[in-house]
């Protein structure tokens, strides 16, 4: 896209995330090794639960195989609520994040507070909070509701995400120079103006790739969902070990399973290091 | 009797918690003068211009810009601002408009004009500072002359009546220094009251009607260019102006 002029002193015009990339890449960013690894290792344990299942016996990978589907049911679940917790979280925690640069100090202080609050509440005591507190339906005049667990765990996990996302917000709107507000004002904008039109757009690239990586997280937070009884991949690799009461399958099943966590997150994380990296020249 | 000067300070108190920056500025500026304001960094130039168009509020004195009174809780903000065009040394140019769309804003959505008439009007402007073809381009692409040239014209495009230029050159590298300054030139022959913070001497002898020197937040001295040039009487100015010059 646009480059930069070589050896500018613009503050707007620096790059977004001056932090270079450290050798090896950052920390905590799923890499193609990670899912070679978890490959791997999932072969190994497929070996060695073929060698330890007895005469008889159906192989590991055929088990494996017969209760696939039900895994992908379950896995749909998973990537259904996080959509949903992703979207609501996003625009609540949008408002929240406006809330928190809010010129009024009630509103300011307040919205800080609920961000904190959520950001380090840890996700299952939410999660919990949520499934005992909601009611498992809605009556809304003559209208019924029902909530299923899942919907409530949805709601449960959208809480974190609406926090993190604010603070996502908060960040970005801040890290834009206080230039810029100066000069909107000095052409008579109005503050909403200003931040509609001039602050807000230019956060937008800013917030992308810190939002993606939020996303991922999420995704990997699903399965919390079945320590509260949503049927979800993890409760369901549950039913099939108990169905199939073997021990020899248990290594193997887990590490299928988030061999689909990782197929799934990995595009994720290459997309969003692409735009980390694209933004950081491009500004 | 003499006409009413477009803005006129008086005994202006400026201070950031116990940093007393302005202390005590008084000057007018008549209709269609260029008055440039120099001093030694830190003496409150750029807190001086923000005090015009109230993006700092003072604590005493007064400030009145073609009548209306700056330091009245009861101003009306934007109308003010719409009057009065501010250029920075950072340029501030939006980076995610055009150049041509960073001269359109303002006109459109704050004076709610015509997009047809705001384009051509825009077009004009990028004309007048010289960066015909450069319409589309955004500020990450321009030079630093260029995007102040655009700030410049972004500024004019509200029909201000007077501009505010706050050190516009000190960014700048030395060639492109003199495009700038010659559009502000053109601007202050067409008769544009002007306000301009400046380092550059041999700018502000050639186009200032009028030159005040502050140091730590007071006027020292003043005077037209010819005579402040040679017979600054002040010691701090004469020390100022001898490490310029
Ligand atoms: N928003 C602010 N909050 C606190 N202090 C400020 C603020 N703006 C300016 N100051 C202080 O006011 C004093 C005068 O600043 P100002 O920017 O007006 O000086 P200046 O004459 O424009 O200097 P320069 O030539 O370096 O631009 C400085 O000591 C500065 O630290
Ligand atoms: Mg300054």
């Amino acid at each position: 896209m646009r480059a930069l002029p070589r050896g500018t002193d613009l503050p707007v015009l620096l790059p977004v995330a001056p932090r270079r990339a450290a050798p090896g890449g950052q920390a905590g960013r799923l890499r193609a090794r990670h899912g070679a690894w978890l490959a791997l290792a999932l072969l190994a344990a497929l070996a060695v639960g073929e060698a330890q299942a007895g005469p008889g016996e159906d192989s590991i990978v055929a088990a494996i195989l017969r209760w696939t589907p039900l895994l992908g049911q379950g896995f749909a679940l998973n990537v259904a609520m996080s959509f949903i917790a992703m979207t609501v979280g996003t625009a609540a925690g949008t408002l929240l994040g406006l809330c928190q640069i809010s010129l009024m100090p009630p509103v300011r202080g307040s919205s800080r507070f609920v961000t904190q609050f959520f950001r380090n509440a840890p996700w299952l005591v939410l999660l919990f909070y949520c499934m005992l507190l909601l009611p498992f339906e809605l009556r809304i005049g003559g209208v019924v509701i029902p909530l299923p667990g899942w919907v409530k765990a949805t709601f449960g996990l959208s809480l974190p995400v609406m926090a993190n996302m604010s603070e996502i917000v908060r960040g970005a709107v801040q890290s834009i120079p206080f230039g810029q507000w100066e000069s909107a004002e000095s052409l008579a904008f109005t503050r909403r103006q200003t931040l509609w039109m001039i602050i807000l757009p230019q956060c937008v690239k800013r917030m992308l790739p810190p939002w993606m990586n939020l996303y991922a997280i999420l995704v990997v937070g699903t399965p919390l969902c079945s320590i509260v009884g949503v049927n979800e991949a993890m409760t369901l690799t549950n039913d099939a070990l108990a169905a199939e009461a073997r021990r020899e399958l248990l290594v193997p099943m887990y590490l299928y399973l988030l061999l689909w966590f990782f197929l799934y997150c990995y595009p994720i994380a290459l997309w969003t290091g692409r735009l980390e990296r694209r933004f950081a020249v491009d500004a | 009797m003499p006409e009413q000067p477009l803005i006129r300070l008086v005994d202006v108190h400026k201070r950031f918690g116990a940093n007393e920056v302005l202390r005590g500025v008084g000057f007018d500026v008549p209709k269609g003068d260029v008055v440039c304001v120099i001093g030694p960094s830190g003496s409150g130039k750029s807190t001086l211009l923000r005090c015009i168009n109230a993006l700092v509020p003072i604590e005493q004195g007064s400030i009145r810009v073609d009548g209306r009174e700056v330091n009245d809780p009861k101003l009306d903000k934007l109308a003010l601002r719409r009057k009065v065009g501010m250029v920075f040394q950072q340029y501030n140019l939006f980076p995610h408009r055009t150049a041509l769309q960073n001269v359109m804003m303002a006109p459109i959505h704050v004076l709610k004009q015509e997009r047809v008439e705001v384009e051509a009007r825009a077009r004009r402007l990028i004309a007048k500072v010289r960066l015909e073809g450069k319409e589309d381009a955004f500020p990450g692409e321009l030079s630093g002359g260029q995007q102040q040239r655009t700030a410049i014209a972004r500024s004019l495009a509200m029909n201000p009546d007077v501009m505010l230029f706050d050190e516009v050159t000190a960014a700048l590298d030395p060639e492109t220094v003199k495009e700038v300054l010659v559009t502000i030139r053109e601007l202050a022959e067409e008769g544009m009251t002007c306000v301009i913070v400046t380092h550059e001497m041999g700018f502000a002898r050639e186009v200032a009607d009028h030159i005040y020197f502050t140091d730590r937040g007071v006027i020292v001295e003043h005077g037209a260019p010819r005579e402040f040039f040679a017979e600054a009487r002040d010691p701090r100015t004469r020390q100022f102006l001898s490490q310029i010059l």
